[in-house]
Order: structure tokens, then C-alpha cells, then sequence
């Protein structure tokens, strides 16, 4: 499994992360980052770290468990 | 041999092509070439967070020299490109060494359009690290700016400085109201207010007609006969694509480099463009163009690592447009056709006073873009929704869809 970890505090509400990946990624009301699912199977982390690297400030994070 | 692939432009574009090279499974050689001697850095904060001072050099980088390294990427910086040869496969450095391709990536972007009122000390474009810095100093001496240009950059330095601090701030821009290239003028309406809600004075619907050196600073003059004693004035006036270099290739330049839907310059197959210096035809716009925006130069590098990677399976790039800026405590976000003489309506957001949507629609009521102030909840379902031929009304009951409202507690 990857974790998917987010800086809240960097977070703008830019929304690259939700528009390229809506399975894993929400923004809140107050245009914060919602990560939905925090652990994604190996299969699946060559599209959320293309999602990720979406981000204008660097906020997410994709490690290995 | 294994093949290489010469990228020549160390900004978002460059980076992100050579980034996703690696990413795609690309085994060749990956040069990274750029005529500045900084490591790559991204372009958004210089007009806030550099200026600001609250965002170093170090929070823009985009590539380090050891990120670079482990990643196979061949960083050679302070190496203007000064020609290409496509019948031969070579790039010419100004130095006189000529790099072999396989592939080559034109990532050199857009320069700031220069003031056409000559720039003596004190007057400023934004468009490099250098400048964003040189600006900085000149903001902290103090003194009346004079910002030429209500467009993006010029409003997000006006923004910038006042956050600053500066007292006396004045945009001017021979359009009625600001950002008219985007906006219709009822929203542009909202946008001086604005800024004048934030203590600057906006001079619209008047040109400029030079800037004079006076004895303890600058004068700007206006068409209506205005002068503007300015300590330090910023050009915020466009910009345009860096293809000189390009002038004796064969290619087909206008207004950039002119490609095929796959981002391919037109008549070449291994010679790709990407970022704001690169003209193709969008599917959506029926036409060429150029977009100047840092989503589509993180998408348009995506799609070319792909091509160079899997040149028997190409990939068109058809973005859906999204651009945000930053202007005092503001958010403000466009995605899709936007402006222009597109009907609109306006939905209110969850904070009325501060948050809304303005959505853009064609003569059919099709949605085409959106405009959201403060509610990127909102920009996510119009971005979305772009391209999908929806009606506007039905985007915007997906806009204020009842939901239970979620928040992660990191905005007080």
C-alpha cells in the first residue's frame, strides 16, 4: 500500500488533486484538501502520484507504507 | 545508443517533461537546458509569496541538483539555446555547443512583454526570479507605486503590496474595468471594487502616455493628462512567446510554435512544444492557441512525455482551462471560456459577502467556464462540468447541491 498524506496548512484550494483524482481527493468548505482515502493499493500509486504532483504547492505526499 | 531527449526551458514546462519522461519509463538521456544560471523554479510566487517575503528561493525550486541527479536528469544551466536544426537533430547552445537529439522539447516560454515607455530605473517587469527580486527591494523603500496593467500579474502586485504595507498604490489600464480579457464587465466591476476596497486607486478607462524621470523618482503620464509621481512603477502589460531562437529552425512560428494536437511543431515528429510557448489546436476552441497558465504547461509536459515515450500511441492535449490567482485575502479561480460576450449568471456561496460563482454560458445556454471567488468547491464541479455540453442551470444546481458541510478545521 502507498499513503496519501497532505499538508493542511500548505493546501490553497487550487483543486488540481480532486479534478485528477476524485476518488482520493475532496476539498472542504473553507477550500481546504480532504484525502479520502489515505492508503491506496500499489496498483494504483502511479495515478495519484501523477495526482499529486498536480499540486501548485507541494502540499501531498505519496510514501510507501 | 540509447536515445535522447534535449528539453530546452527550466521552468514548470521543461521540468515537468523531463519529470514525467522518468515517470513514463523513458531509459534514454534526458538533458535540461536553460539560459538562467538558478536552479528551476516556479513562476506563481513571484508576484506573492517572493515578493511578499513570505516564500524563499528554496519553496520555488523545482528541481534540485540531487533531485535532478537521482531522477537521470542532466541539468545544464546558464545555457541559452540560440538555434535548432531539425534536419541534422542538433541543438546550438550560445557557446557554440550543439547537443544531438532524438527528441526535442521547446519549453523556453514567454518573456514579459517590455514597457514601451522606456525603463529607466525604477520601472519593472515580472516575470523572473530576478526580477520578482529587484521588485522586492524597490517595494520596501517605499514610495507610490504605480502599477500598468489590471491583469493578473498587475493585480496580484498591487494586492501584494499593499499587504506590504505601501500606502499610496495606483493601477492603471486603458480598459474600463480590470482583467477584461476574461471577465464581462459586470464581474470586472466587482474586481476594481476590489482593490479599491483594499485602499488602491484604480485609474481605468485611461492609457498611458510615457514615463518621465524627475528629479526624486518617476512620472507617469496618462492620456487625460494625469501625472502620477511614482517611486517605483510596474509593466504588467502581457507577454509573449521566447521563439526567437527558433527564427532560422524552418518551423512554422506564429505567436509560438505552432504544433499538431499532439503538441507535435507541425510537420516534425520529434519535435514537441510545450508551456506558454506553444500554439495547437484546441478541440474545444476550434482555433490555435496559446495558453499562458501553469496547469496547462503541467498538463501539456504530461502529454508529451507520454508521446516521446509511446510516439505509436499519442496522446491529443485537450485541457480544460483553469487558471487561480491570489489577490489580498482572495481566491479567485477561472476554468473554461469565461467573459467576452458569453451570458452569465451568478450563484451566491456559502459566505455571501465574500464567495460566489459567475457562471459563463454560449447563445444555447450551454455552460462553457466559470469564474469562483472564494469557493474552489465550486471550481471543482464548473471544472468539471467543462466540456461536457451540460446547461449552465444544470451546473449550477450541481454548484449548490445540498451536502453536509465537511471541514478539516485547518482554515480558523
Amino acid at each position: 500500500m502507498a499513503v496519501v498524506k497532505a499538508d493542511l496548512a500548505l493546501c490553497q484550494g487550487y483543486a488540481n488533486c480532486v479534478v485528477a483524482a476524485d476518488d482520493v481527493f475532496d476539498i472542504d468548505d473553507d477550500g481546504v484538501v480532504l484525502v479520502l482515502r489515505g492508503e491506496v493499493p500499489e496498483s494504483e500509486r502511479p495515478r495519484i502520484v501523477d495526482a499529486a504532483r498536480t499540486c501548485p504547492v507541494s502540499a501531498l505526499e505519496v510514501a510507501d507504507s | 545508443m540509447s536515445p535522447v531527449t534535449v528539453i530546452v526551458g527550466t521552468s514548470i514546462g521543461g521540468v515537468r517533461t523531463a519529470q514525467g519522461l522518468r515517470a513514463a519509463g523513458y531509459d534514454g538521456e534526458v538533458l535540461l537546458v536553460g539560459e538562467e544560471t538558478a536552479l528551476p523554479y516556479d513562476k506563481p510566487p513571484l508576484s506573492k509569496g517572493l515578493l511578499a517575503g513570505t516564500s524563499s528561493i528554496e519553496d520555488l525550486t523545482l528541481l534540485t541538483e540531487r533531485a535532478a541527479r537521482e531522477a537521470g536528469i542532466r541539468l545544464l544551466l546558464g545555457r541559452a539555446a540560440t538555434g535548432l536544426d531539425i534536419g541534422t537533430n542538433t541543438v546550438t547552445l550560445a557557446d557554440g555547443e550543439r547537443l544531438r537529439y532524438d527528441d526535442v522539447v521547446i519549453a523556453t516560454g514567454a518573456r514579459a512583454r517590455p514597457s514601451p515607455w522606456g525603463e529607466p530605473r525604477g520601472v519593472h517587469v515580472v516575470r523572473t526570479l530576478g526580477d520578482a527580486q529587484r521588485l522586492a527591494v524597490d517595494l520596501r523603500r517605499g514610495g507610490p507605486l504605480v502599477v500598468v496593467g489590471a491583469g493578473f500579474i498587475g493585480a496580484e502586485v498591487a494586492a501584494t503590496a499593499r499587504g506590504l504595507g505601501a500606502a499610496d498604490v495606483t493601477m492603471v489600464d486603458p480598459a474600463p474595468v480590470p482583467l477584461s480579457r476574461v471577465l464581462d464587465p459586470e464581474v470586472a466591476r466587482w474586481f476594481a471594487g476590489l482593490h479599491a476596497g483594499h485602499g488602491v486607486t484604480t485609474r481605468f478607462g485611461v492609457g498611458v502616455e510615457g514615463i518621465d524621470r524627475a528629479r526624486d523618482g518617476l512620472v507617469v503620464r496618462l492620456a487625460d493628462g494625469a501625472r502620477l509621481p511614482a517611486a517605483t512603477v510596474v509593466v504588467g502589460i502581457g507577454a509573449v512567446p521566447q521563439d526567437g531562437w527558433l527564427r532560422s529552425s524552418g518551423l512554422r512560428i506564429d505567436d509560438g510554435v505552432v504544433c499538431d494536437r499532439y503538441s507535435r511543431a507541425v510537420g516534425t515528429e520529434h519535435v514537441h512544444a510545450v508551456g506558454d510557448v506553444a500554439r495547437w489546436p484546441h478541440p474545444r476552441a476550434g482555433e490555435l492557441v496559446r495558453a499562458e497558465h501553469w496547469t496547462n504547461a503541467v498538463e501539456q509536459a504530461a502529454c508529451v512525455a507520454h508521446n516521446i515515450t509511446r510516439p505509436r500511441q499519442p496522446r491529443a492535449h485537450a485541457p480544460v482551462e483553469y487558471v487561480w490567482s491570489d489577490q489580498y485575502d482572495h481566491t479567485i479561480q477561472l476554468t473554461g471560456r469565461t467573459g467576452g460576450r458569453l451570458g452569465h449568471l451568478t450563484v451566491p456561496g456559502p459566505d455571501p459577502d465574500r464567495s460566489f460563482a459567475v457562471l459563463y454560458a454560449d447563445a444555447e445556454g450551454t455552460f462553457t467556464g466559470a469564474v469562483t471567488v472564494n469557493w474552489p468547491r465550486a471550481l471543482v464541479a464548473c471544472r468539471q462540468a467543462v466540456g461536457t455540453e451540460a446547461p449552465a442551470a444544470e451546473v449550477r444546481d450541481r454548484v449548490t447541491a445540498a451536502r453536509p458541510r465537511t471541514t478539516t478545521g485547518a482554515r480558523p
